[in-house]
């Protein structure tokens, strides 16, 4: 089958991806997945605002995802919609399971994820750039937490969705992962599948995930160095 | 966290590691479903459901509008959730929140992606005139797995629901015909606690649970929505656990739905 950009069904679109890239914020990273453009930001741990959230036993998580008017084709109106707000809420849940919470009761750790471009699959750039952002503002982590879809386009499962696929195509499944303990952190379908091919797009989508994973920890070694020399 | 809530945690938690249930519940059995279709004169279609003592009801009304630009020749649907002060000392009132926003949207996203409504039948004028149809949620109880009892009520207040009949010039007669449905997505929800799967979590359940996954499937045993909600994760072993109970049990929940819709009639 030939894919509308040429790539293989188990390739993933060029990805670009930068760390500590925003002086105010305590951590931060920019991320390019295809057409899509990404940052994200890191502040904290803090104090909570407003009180109420606060929680004595572990560290308040708020993620925010934002989609800047000029990011799509016709203009978006400005400020959080339903869309955004329910990204935000999964969006914390895909990076919690990770994130050492429990060493900063009474504390509220914040992620901002700003989309400047979207071309399919930017919960998946975010999440990807968020958990770089994390580790650029010292947060302990157990794993770091790469993003990645598949989905179904002409009856086939395929890698990572690019715009005119996610159109046309029958299925899109976003995961994000724990590649150490195959623990899936986010996993969100819609369209139709079988129980098999939900199988099958889960497990291509865990191998984007690894790929991801690489691309994560080359990026931190090229802002902090490390690794083997 | 308080001691009470410490206390509680502790013992679901040993419970479901003992594959256990505090309400004596098998770990994949549901509680009591009931449903009343049409439960509402005013609306055009409606549902009362009980899950245990968890009660929602859904009601759904139709408007005339203009179609978006990019579907001329289809209607609308739009789903929203209404988690009133009423149902549970933990909700408040105003806008909704992002519980309420992902509650309607998974329950959405499973009527949608299933096709269970047929759009092109909403039409009136092809670029003018559609039917716009708003499903609204409304929990009177929160007792636990609010996803799967909306969901069962929204697609029965649908299958209940009647609209005019309108002429070629977009003026309403007075003939009325039902919504038009063809499919009925089922929602099944699943709790990990303490590494154990289970279904419809029970409120308590809900408090100390790691990470909720839902699978919407339809009449064909076809997956057509999946969410994972809260703090935890999920193998891939489980995940296709659940994908399988899900089959079976929305095909009997679906039986369920059909059997009270068909005895309204």
């Amino acid at each position: 089958m030939e894919r509308c950009d040429g790539r293989k069904k188990d390739e993933l679109r060029s990805i670009h991806m930068e760390v500590g890239v925003l002086k105010r914020a305590d951590g931060s990273a920019y991320v390019e997945w295809g057409a899509n453009k990404v940052f994200a930001s890191v502040y904290g741990p803090r104090e909570v605002i407003p009180r109420f959230l606060a929680r004595n036993d572990r560290a308040v998580l708020r993620c925010k995802y934002n989609m800047t008017p000029f990011s799509v084709e016709d203009r978006k109106r400005p400020g959080p919609d339903r869309r955004s707000i329910e990204i935000g809420k999964v969006t914390a849940g895909a990076l919690a399971p990770s994130v050492l919470l429990e060493k900063f009761p009474n504390s509220m750790i914040e992620v901002a994820i700003e989309i400047m471009q979207a071309d399919a699959g930017t919960r998946c750039a975010g999440i990807t750039a968020a958990t770089l952002a994390l580790v650029d503002a010292g947060i302990p982590m157990r794993d770091l937490v790469p993003a990645c879809a598949a989905g179904k386009v002409d009856g086939q499962v395929v890698l990572d969705l690019c715009k005119e696929e996610d159109n046309s195509g029958q299925a899109d499944l976003p995961i994000a992962m724990m590649p150490r303990t195959n623990a899936v952190t986010l996993l969100q379908m819609d369209g139709e599948m079988t129980e098999e091919e939900v199988e099958e797009a889960i497990a291509l989508a865990q191998t984007g995930c690894r790929q991801v994973y690489e691309m994560q920890k080359a990026a931190l070694v090229s802002k902090y160095g490390g690794g083997d020399e | 966290m308080d001691a009470v809530a410490n206390i509680k945690r502790q013992f679901i938690h040993e419970l479901a590691a003992a594959g256990k249930r505090a309400d004596g519940r098998g770990m994949l059995e549901y509680r009591d479903i009931k449903i009343v279709p049409n439960y509402l004169k005013k609306a055009d279609g409606s549902a009362f459901v009980e899950l245990g003592d968890t009660k929602v009801i859904v009601g759904v009304k139709y408007d005339v509008g203009t179609p978006f630009p990019d579907i001329p020749n289809e209607g609308v649907m739009t789903t929203s959730a209404e988690l009133a002060p009423m149902a549970s000392p933990d909700f408040e009132s105003g806008p909704p929140g992002e519980d309420a926003i992902e509650l309607a949207r998974v329950v959405d996203r499973g009527i949608r992606e299933s096709h269970a409504i047929d759009t092109a039948k909403l039409c009136i004028k092809p670029g003018e005139l559609v039917r716009i149809v708003f499903v609204d949620i409304q929990i009177l109880d929160q007792d636990g797995n609010l996803i799967d009892a909306c969901g069962i009520a929204a697609i029965t207040a649908l299958l209940t629901a009647k609209m005019r009949v309108y002429d070629s010039e977009g003026n309403p007669t007075d003939t009325v015909e039902p919504l038009p449905v063809r499919k009925i997505p089922v929602p099944c929800t699943f709790a990990k606690i303490a590494g154990s799967l289970m279904t419809d979590p029970q409120v308590d359940e809900e408090s100390v649970l790691d990470s909720r996954l839902t699978v919407t499937t339809d009449d064909e045993g076809y997956i057509v929505a999946m969410q994972k909600g809260e703090y935890g994760s999920f193998k891939l072993e489980e995940i296709m656990e659940a994908v399988k109970i899900s089959k079976s049990e929305g095909a009997r929940i679906r039986e369920i739905i059909k059997a009270a819709v068909n005895e309204s009639d």
